[in-house]
């Protein structure tokens, strides 16, 4: 594998650099405006609508985007799917990168972000979801941390550590699959506290099996989403063993995340049926929830599946993006849409232009951290030392 | 069927349905044998809003009680009725008027209806919340991290958050007066009511009275008391004569405590914890026994393969060894052959030369 | 010790509930290893 960077551009100021930098201009404003005049200055956040697009999109579908770490590692370490072994290393890393994200958006949202530990270090609250999210969240972030460890590692050479954490894999895989089915259904229940504000469609006792499953789909897609991007953008960094079994991982996880969105698409139908709302289906509110449930959920499962027969990767790629869009469409309808649904128009929260701006400098950061990760650590190819080591 | 059996089907059935309860967590969790009433003798609040007239003297009192700036538009100014208002960080209560079609305005008196078993204290990550013996829920601003997730879960939205402050954003709500409470004082609201809309009592007191209420006057009241089991039940009570959606008191607010709401969830958690662990590495080591048997099979057959091409190899040589032999012998007879006419061809040769 | 709210029953029970699981999932990881070792490890 050639270390230097063949497509690598003589000149900074690319387009994607440009946007970049403006982005990153902008959001270190708005943070200096965030923690020095306070939440009231940057958002449209009141007390009837305390939590906004910070943690509907950068924590709820953060959360679910990045739960491509722990199914494939579960997938490949305990159920054996050797095959996608070359998955691994780029799931792991969007995993980790959209967790990381989750503390530092975070510390954006709570009111007195010093004392995010607090939970743990100086008073428990043991009956609050949140608790059980904070403490999930914060684990699982170690644990994927760990996870993703060995490439910077064999970055930087140091063998023994990495040898010691590569013989951990098979805990931290699991310790990652517990944690992680903890805090996806955990963010789904936290809003069982408020039957009366979430619109009923929404609001079912299985909010928590909701959120966990829909993850797994995400999680599925995400790796087939970033996995094209990555194939497309960072062709000179992929080595052939990568590049070969990507098309089988693509087939593979597609006809996983068909079957497992047609599961999604059965539970929410049995909500449904569960607590009576047939009658609900044909008025607004109802045709949105018909717009989400067969547009982003059974249409992507029927997709998958004709790409998969047909072995169409185009197809299945595109399904993927459908896919993510809908898990995207599902949290923002769950945290802002259908939440406080019976509030009269102009007590409704829509998101101020500054949180929109924040939230992409987040993203930004994000995808600058995952572009320097990949161009010098190995991730879409195996270090020469370690080779033959899976 | 004999006793014994269908005892022990009885059994199995109790079994089976207390394990799906625990594990899926029906409305009540198993552990929760014993039913909370609440700490007894625990005051609360009477709001009869058919004796209300939307003074605002409430309003004032709170304002004075707990030293709060006092707001541009002075509290005699009744024209602010015209207008929805809520609690905010410098008001902790606020009388709102509903015009009612068929039966004319109704005043209600909005602050924190302080819980039996409050939502925003089961929601709270940091138990910032505390139910006191004397009925006030009250806050502690020491531990609290700002995630509002307080305001989420109380369904009357009472608390206000204190968005414009960078350094220390506080959650704020009524507190029953707790620091008159204590000093054995009426909160200051009941205190300056002048129309007796506001009772303050012991909770079990106040409703006796409302019930009492209701009966003298089943013409004037709808026979409902609001908070009598709303959300597990709250220390204030509301009257009304009309339909209490239509005064902003939601009546799909569920009649049991948050945790009920959340206690299933809550208790799948350390089921998770200790099912998943057994369940994954059992999935691991059998995945792994089926690959070690599967790399045996393979081992021995590859043996067997080599040992046969082996064996074939060996009867080929000897064959081969044979034939290298029989060639070898053939070569030989037919070299001596020709040393023969050779030495005999000389002989003659030299014979003839000799004569 | 003696409850008036569900509530504080419940903070105290899931205090010790999540310290009880936190005890577990380290003890499962120790007895894994105590149960798959041993003599012959070669099952």
């Amino acid at each position: 594998m050639a270390v230097a960077n063949p497509t690598q551009q003589n000149t900074i100021f690319t387009p994607f650099n440009i946007v970049a930098a403006i982005i990153i201009a902008v959001g270190l404003v708005l943070t200096v405006m965030r923690f020095g005049l306070g939440l009231g200055a940057v958002t449209n956040l009141d007390s009837n609508n305390p939590w906004g697009l910070w943690i509907g999109f950068d924590l709820l579908t953060g959360v679910a985007l990045a739960a491509g770490g722990y199914t494939t590692s579960a997938g490949v370490y305990i159920f054996g799917m050797k095959k996608y072994h070359s998955a691994v290393r780029p799931a792991i890393l969007t995993g980790f990168l959209g967790y990381a994200l989750v503390p530092i958006a975070l510390l954006y949202d709570v009111g007195r972000p010093w004392r995010l530990p607090y939970p743990f270090v100086i008073q428990a609250g043991p009956t609050s979801i949140m608790f059980e999210v904070a403490a999930c969240v914060a684990l699982y972030l170690t644990v994927l941390f760990l996870e993703f460890s060995p490439a910077p590692l064999e970055w930087l050479g140091f063998k023994k550590l990495r040898n010691i954490i590569v013989k951990l894999t098979m805990v931290l895989t699991i310790f990652g699959v517990i944690l992680s089915t903890l805090h996806q259904s955990s963010l789904g229940a936290m809003y069982l506290i408020a039957p009366t504000k979430l619109h009923p469609l929404w609001y079912s006792p299985y909010l928590p099996l909701y959120f966990f499953i829909s993850s797994i789909a995400a999680g599925l897609s995400m790796v087939m989403f970033e996995g094209a991007l990555s194939h497309h953008f960072y062709k000179d960094r992929i080595d052939a063993h990568h590049h070969s079994e990507f098309d089988e991982v693509t087939l593979g996880f597609a006809k996983a995340a068909s079957w497992v969105l047609a599961g999604y698409f059965a539970l929410k139908v049995i909500g449904i049926a569960l607590d009576n709302e047939w009658h609900l289906l044909n008025t607004p509110y109802g045709h949105l929830f018909l717009v989400e449930l067969l547009g982003f959920v059974a249409l992507p499962s029927f997709l998958y599946a004709i790409g998969r027969r047909e072995k169409n990767l185009t197809l299945i790629r595109f399904t993927a993006l459908i896919t993510v869009l809908g898990i995207v469409f599902n949290r923002l309808n769950v945290s802002l849409i259908a939440f406080n649904y019976n509030l009269p128009a102009d007590e409704r929260y829509f998101p101020h232009w500054m949180e929109i701006a924040t939230t992409l400098f987040l993203i930004t950061a994000g995808v600058l951290a995952f572009k320097f990760i990949v161009t010098h650590m190995p991730i879409f190819y195996d270090h020469p030392d370690y080779k033959d080591q899976h | 069927m004999s006793v014994s059996r269908r005892k022990f089907l009885k059994f199995l059935t109790a079994a089976g349905a207390g394990t799906a309860a625990a594990t899926v967590g029906g409305k009540k969790a198993l552990a929760q044998h014993k039913h909370y009433e609440g700490y007894p003798g625990a005051y609360g609040v009477l709001h009869d809003t058919t004796l209300c007239v939307g003074c605002r003297s409430c309003e004032a009192a709170c304002n004075e009680v707990n030293k709060q700036p006092k707001p541009d538009v002075p509290f005699d100014d009744l024209t602010v009725l015209d207008k929805k208002r809520r609690t905010k960080t410098n008001v902790f209560t606020v009388v709102n008027k509903y015009e009612v079609p068929g039966y004319g305005p109704v005043f209600r008196k909005q602050q924190c209806h302080h819980c039996q078993e409050p939502a925003c204290a089961s929601a709270c990550f940091v138990n910032a919340f505390t139910k006191t013996p004397e009925g006030a829920v009250i806050y502690n601003p020491n531990v609290c991290v700002g995630c509002r997730y307080c305001l989420l879960a109380c369904p009357w939205s009472m608390p206000a958050y204190a968005y414009d402050s960078a350094f220390d954003p506080v959650v704020v709500r009524c507190t029953m007066c707790h620091p008159r409470l204590k000093k054995g004082l009426k909160p200051g609201c009941v205190e300056a009511c002048p129309m007796e809309a506001l009772t303050f009592g012991t909770r079990e007191d106040l409703l006796k009275i409302a019930r009492e209420r209701i009966k003298k006057h089943p013409d004037r009241y709808i026979d409902h008391i609001y908070g009598e089991n709303e959300l597990g039940g709250t220390n204030w009570l509301f009257l009304s004569g009309v339909s209490f959606d239509d005064i902003n008191l939601p009546m799909n607010v569920p009649h049991h405590a948050p945790s009920d709401l959340t206690g299933g969830a809550l208790a799948v958690v350390p089921a998770v914890v200790g099912a998943w662990p057994v369940l994954l590495t059992g999935v691991y080591a059998i995945n792994k026994r089926k690959e070690k048997i599967a790399a045996k099979e393979q081992k021995e057959a590859v043996a067997k393969a080599i040992a046969e091409t082996e064996g074939k190899g060996d009867e080929k040589l000897k064959q081969e060894l044979e034939k290298a032999q029989k060639r070898a012998e053939a070569e030989t007879a037919k070299a001596v052959k020709k040393a023969v006419a050779e030495a005999e061809a000389k002989f003659k040769e030299e014979a003839k030369e000799s004569v | 010790m003696e409850f008036f709210t569900l509530q504080d029953f419940m903070t105290h029970a899931k205090g010790m509930t999540y310290l009880t699981v936190v005890a577990f999932l380290f003890g499962f990881v120790a007895y894994w290893k105590f149960l798959a070792g041993g003599k012959d490890d070669d099952d």
